[in-house]
């Protein structure tokens, strides 16, 4: 019983986290920042499929959402600053 | 005034529709249908341990082709949109430098990289992971070596013959299925061993590792044409 309350609170943690990171990433006028901010929402939610028992979805969102696509959208941010001088 | 009140009816109509499903859920508490069929008789009809990977090469394993080939147009068409120019292609990317920190951890990190990436699709009928998560990891393991070296040239045709050669064992492996055994991609003509051995649940192993090889080379390939878009000026 205990166990589960405290799977509850880390959950609900890191659920918040993911939320105000997703805010972050919408909000900030840098867009670097705004694509660090969801490579992290990604991670936050791979912990959470992990916390939900689902292995399988965290090692696929944390490889290819935070890990792969952030530098995807790093690549053709450098190509549009280039672009903007 | 009458496009906002439309939107806002819109939305209230939703408001209502997904109240009503919610209100209405009740959450289940015994496994129904197919989905019975799998837990109780997977282990014992294609023996793998991972009931996930059962199911996504096996029992849905026609889906699974569909998305690798999805995953493979998507890597066509951004090298389609990604070429470049002659000129462009004798340039070299401008940096800032890498630094010594990057270069010596890539160094150390890029064959454990690999190898993780190996060990999660070869087990994955034992373990969680399987191709595409194997995949996943070796491509990042391709990321890291193209960060510590902006101007590496990545040899193009082991991608190619990588990337043709597991994909047309896959669908080969999945017609041996039916002449040999039950039906497309039935992985019993092989013979099942012992439940849990890394040689077991027959062509499982084989299939999720050309799928691993397969999405491995897609993705590196992928991440390859953004790194040489950063040429042009």
């Amino acid at each position: 019983m205990n166990n589960e309350y405290i799977f509850i609170v880390l959950a609900i943690g890191i659920g918040l986290l993911a939320i105000v990171m997703a805010i972050i990433a919408i909000l900030n006028k840098k867009l670097s920042i705004a694509v660090i901010a969801a490579g992290v929402v990604s991670l936050f939610a791979s912990i959470l499929f992990l916390l939900m028992a689902a292995p399988d979805v965290a090692m696929t969102e944390a490889a290819i959402g935070s890990g792969l696509s952030t530098l995807i959208f790093f690549y053709v941010l450098n190509k549009i600053n280039k672009y903007n001088d | 005034m009458i496009k906002n009140s439309l939107i806002a009816l819109v939305l209230a109509s939703f408001v209502f529709m997904f109240f009503h499903l919610y209100m209405s859920y009740e959450p289940k508490t015994e496994l129904s249908g197919i989905a019975a069929h799998y837990a109780e008789k997977g282990a014992a009809e294609v023996g793998a341990a991972n009931l996930v990977t059962a199911v996504v090469v096996t029992y849905r394993g026609f889906d699974t082709i569909g998305e690798v080939t999805i995953l493979f147009l998507t890597a066509s068409i951004i090298s389609f949109f990604l070429k470049l120019s002659k000129e462009d292609e004798d340039k070299v990317i401008v940096h800032r430098g890498t630094s010594e920190l990057l270069i010596t951890a890539s160094q150390i990190l890029i064959p454990i990289i690999f190898l993780f990436g190996a060990y999660v699709f070869m087990n994955g009928h034992l373990t969680p992971g399987g191709g595409f998560q194997g995949g996943a990891i070796i491509a990042s393991g391709v990321v890291l070596s193209i960060l510590a070296n902006p101007n590496r040239e990545i040899n193009h045709n082991v991608i190619i013959w990588v990337e043709s050669i597991s994909g047309v064992l896959f669908v080969i492996l999945g017609i041996l299925g039916i002449f040999l055994a039950g039906g497309f991609l039935d992985n019993r003509f092989i013979s099942l061993g012992e439940f849990g051995d890394l040689f077991s649940a027959g062509a499982i192993p084989i299939i999720y590792s050309l799928i691993g090889l397969k999405v491995g080379a897609e993705i590196s390939n992928i991440l390859d044409k953004y790194q040489k878009s950063q040429k042009e000026s």
